[in-house]
């Protein structure tokens, strides 16, 4: 998909996840609360594809920048009075950003197994943190208080969460784009490169380790937005934005989707979530039972995710149709 | 004039196992140098030693009279030294053209840029076409690199480590799993090569070694045994002796 | 030290068999489980319910093994651990769809319970029992892996598959084994820790993070490695839980990363 054989044009399949969103918005007005759920876990979803995805780092502790942001979001706003949305945003992701790069240059060293734990226990030692620092978090009780002033001092966050979701749907449109530039940049190609032969990477001169703290700390900020988002949207932070479940959650959405696709974000939370407000509230215990289920199934034969598999059909598809077409590899 | 590279009683052992000895080693700028020796010799640990993969035990290493022999992989290709594997490494997946691209983009700087699309660089696609056609793989730019046919990927490989416009070129084993049929093609490729560049061979394959060097060092054991013309390599004693053993490489 | 016995076993698996294994707490789990369901339905005996606890756990281990890991051998980290989260969740789903939320209940046999007379101090027996048990799972294990044939051949393969194969060993039976002692001994640690860390639906998961710890820290692959690790882990925790409450676990975890940065394979790690 990235790459310098790659076209950029945005093609119009890309267009209808939003307008997909703005049907959404008019045509189901009850369910906003879900929608706006939704939009910034896609957020989150986005984030960690760009560094699963297309860097090839496996990480079980991305919450920590998504639960930072959402703190930090919740701090500034309940303890110290700020009640700008976007200086809330800016607050949330500078910290996000910061512990992005911080971490990403001390961990990025190691490999595989030593990076996977040095995840998980960043984000643990953030828990442990915001668990006990009740002072500044509400520890287990959570943080509210949270206020957020009217956007551009016109849109009020409504009971109704019409302002939640079009305040979501816009932030979430502009990640998407910045970070559709990023993947279709040569930056995006390094990435890959890195993805698929860092020893080559090496070898042609490229400073991997400061290219994938670079993407890290991206990858951080924008998760740190969509943490923020969460809290503005909830006026409220709970310990739940942090630790291993709310990483756990991520990645098995992003793998339901589909990683290194970036539109695997789109419709991997949107799936599950949606499945998720439906069927655990009636079986909690079968809807754990049906996500595991799922997710071994996907690994074992679909490790490409929804839109892998939808990928596949096509390509049979097209097969039966043009059985003679010359098998031009195609560059993902 | 400065050697293009060198080494300087370059050491590497693992513990008690010593399997770099002493090396003294001149590249000179443009040469045509190949290494050989027996399995075991030490050739591919010299090479190692010589783009950063690993650190010597002691000596020094020299690129373009600069002491290199701290300084980082990447940052040594930065300094004009490309290398190729003996085992194809390519990004298999990629399209042959973005394998040869990533390289150029490096060079050229243009791989930080998060901006603008790749694809919009033409000047970077331009490079690596005619690279490619170069090297004969024109037809092949958008197949994937793992498609093509193995002499081809060394080419490939060979194209990828010229994008970097190397001063000095290390390549490990070109033509090594290559069919004998298509071995001409590399070495036909190899011909071509700039004369500004110094080029240092790695090879088993005698026919090509002979045809392709002017100068060839012989390793056997972590120490230079001999080094001279291919004509004087040839007739020395001491190298008949060590490959009767091995027969022809 | 139940972290040990548990975590031994995924240090086995992980380090010797290259598959990283998150659901490695679910076998502990349903160690425990069997420990309790033998001697609370069937009255069985501890020391045999223990037994039953390893052995069972190590046959189901194999079916899973067959079905299911052995599809995954070669596949990237991240299969794997998506893999086991799946296993995890799926496990845990079940564990309460069966037993509740209830934990399972053990009673300790007489001499096992009160308390121990040792250098003027009272230790309490079954902790006493646990370490020396834990010292002679160790003992029997290097012996096992260093000295028999059987643990040559599984350090063999490992360190090269495919050359082991063309020696002629069985790869695959032999890593079902392996996985079948990982699992067992992680059986074996449920079953002996559920007193002290209850046995519920939700265990694997919440302990996953201290087994991982254990075993990252203590090195993969190595014996010795997790034994020191858990034993550093628990002290330091206790340590910590007693003079810093405030701080709680925030110290094991910022130790955790401390050595992992320092020496990214382990304290005691088998590869560099």
């Amino acid at each position: 998909m990235s790459g310098y054989t790659a076209a950029t044009r945005i093609r119009w399949t890309e267009w209808l996840p939003w307008i997909a969103a703005l049907a959404f918005f008019f045509l189901m007005p009850e369910y906003l609360s879900l929608g706006a759920r939704i939009l910034i876990f896609i957020l989150f979803a986005l984030s960690l594809d760009l560094i699963l995805g297309y860097a090839g780092i496996v990480t079980l502790g991305h919450s920590a920048f998504f639960g930072l942001g959402a703190y930090t979001a919740g701090i500034v706003s309940a303890k110290l009075g700020v009640q700008d949305n976007f200086l809330q945003l800016i607050a949330a992701a500078g910290a996000a950003a910061a512990l992005g790069a911080a971490t990403g240059a001390i961990i990025l060293r190691t490999r595989a197994l030593t990076l996977l734990m040095l995840t998980l226990a960043i984000t643990a030692i953030l828990l442990e943190i915001a668990n006990k620092w009740s002072s500044v978090t509400g520890g287990a009780d959570g943080l509210s208080g949270v206020t957020v002033a009217p956007i551009l001092g016109l849109f009020k966050f409504d009971i109704f969460n019409r302002t939640a979701f079009l305040y979501g749907l816009g932030v979430l449109f502009v990640a998407w784009w910045v970070v559709r530039r990023i993947i279709y940049s040569p930056f995006g190609a390094v990435l890959t490169g890195i993805r698929e032969n860092r020893a080559r990477m090496h070898a042609v001169g490229a400073p991997v380790y400061g290219r994938m703290v670079l993407i890290y700390a991206i990858s951080a900020t924008i998760a740190g937005i969509a943490g923020a988002l969460l809290t503005q949207v909830n006026q409220f932070v709970g310990l739940n934005v942090l630790g291993l479940e709310p990483s756990g959650d991520i990645l098995v959405m992003l793998i339901l989707g589909g990683v290194g696709r970036l539109y695997g974000a789109f419709v991997g939370p949107v799936i599950y979530l949606i499945a998720q407000d439906w069927l655990a509230k009636q079986y909690p215990e079968y809807w754990y039972f049906g996500v595991g289920a799922l997710l071994i199934a996907v690994v074992l034969f679909a490790p490409g995710g929804i839109l892998g598999l939808a990928d596949q059909v096509r390509d049979k598809c097209l097969r039966l149709f043009k059985p003679r077409s010359s098998a031009k590899a195609s560059a993902r | 004039m400065p050697a293009a590279l060198q080494t300087e009683k370059l050491c590497k052992s693992f513990g008690a196992l010593t399997v770099a000895d002493n090396i003294d080693f001149r590249l000179e700028p443009g040469a045509r140098h190949a290494l050989i020796g027996p399995n075991g010799a030490g050739k591919t640990t010299f090479v190692n030693m010589l783009t950063g993969v690993l650190a010597p035990t002691s000596g020094k290493i020299l690129l373009d009279g600069e002491e290199i022999t701290r300084t980082n992989q990447a940052a040594r290709v930065r300094r004009g030294l490309g290398r190729t594997f003996q085992i194809t490494t390519l990004f298999r997946n990629l399209p042959v053209l973005d394998n040869v691209a990533l390289s150029i983009a490096e060079r050229t700087g243009v791989a930080r840029r998060m901006w603008r699309s790749a694809s919009s660089h033409k000047d970077i696609i331009e490079e690596a076409g005619n690279l490619l056609a170069a090297l004969g793989l024109a037809d092949e730019a958008a197949a994937a690199a793992q498609d093509l046919p193995y002499g081809k990927q060394r080419l490939l490989e060979i194209a990828v480590t010229l994008g970097l416009k190397p001063r000095v070129l290390l390549l490990d084993e070109p033509a090594a799993g290559v069919p004998s049929h298509d071995s001409g093609l590399v070495l036909r490729q190899l011909e071509k090569l700039s004369s500004d560049i110094a080029v240092l061979i790695i090879e088993h394959d005698m026919d090509l070694v002979f045809r392709f060097a002017s100068r060839i060092t012989v390793l056997v054991q972590g120490q230079v045994l001999v080094e001279g013309t291919p004509a004087e390599i040839a007739a020395d004693r001491r190298v008949r002796d060590v490959y009767l053993g091995e027969g022809h490489g | 030290m139940i972290l040990y016995v548990i975590s031994v076993g995924l240090s086995v698996t992980m380090g010797l068999m290259g598959f990283i294994n998150l659901a490695h707490g679910v076998f502990a789990m349903a160690g425990g489980f069997v420990l309790s369901g033998a001697m609370a339905r069937f009255g069985v005996p501890f020391p045999l319910a223990v037994a039953a606890a390893f052995v069972l756990v190590a046959l189901g281990s194999i079916v899973f093994e067959r079905l299911l890991y052995s599809r995954l051998y070669g596949k990237p980290e991240l299969a794997q651990v998506l893999f086991s989260i799946g296993l995890i969740l799926v496990s845990m789903a079940a564990a309460r769809l069966l037993f509740g939320d209830q934990a399972a209940r053990i009673l300790l046999p007489e001499y096992l319970r009160g308390q121990v007379h040792f250098l003027e101090r009272d230790f309490p027996t079954y902790r006493v029992f646990i370490i020396g048990f834990s010292f002679l799972i160790i003992l029997g294990l290097w012996f096992g892996v260093e000295r028999t044939r059987w643990g040559a051949m599984v350090r063999a393969a490992v360190d090269n598959r495919a050359m082991a194969q063309s020696v002629g060993i069985n790869t695959r039976r032999l890593f079902m084994l392996t996985f079948a002692l990982g699992s067992g001994l992680a059986g074996l640690g449920g079953a002996l820790g559920a007193d002290i860390l209850p046995v519920q639906w939700a265990y694997p998961f919440e302990h996953l993070v201290y087994f991982l710890i254990v075993v990252a820290v203590g090195g993969l692959g190595s014996l010795r490695g997790p034994f020191i690790a858990a034993l550093l882990i628990g002290v330091a925790d206790t340590a910590c839980k007693y003079w810093t409450p405030e701080f709680g676990a925030f110290l094991v975890y910022a130790a955790t990363i401390a050595v992992l940065l320092w020496r990214p394979m382990g304290l005691f790690g088998v590869r560099a």
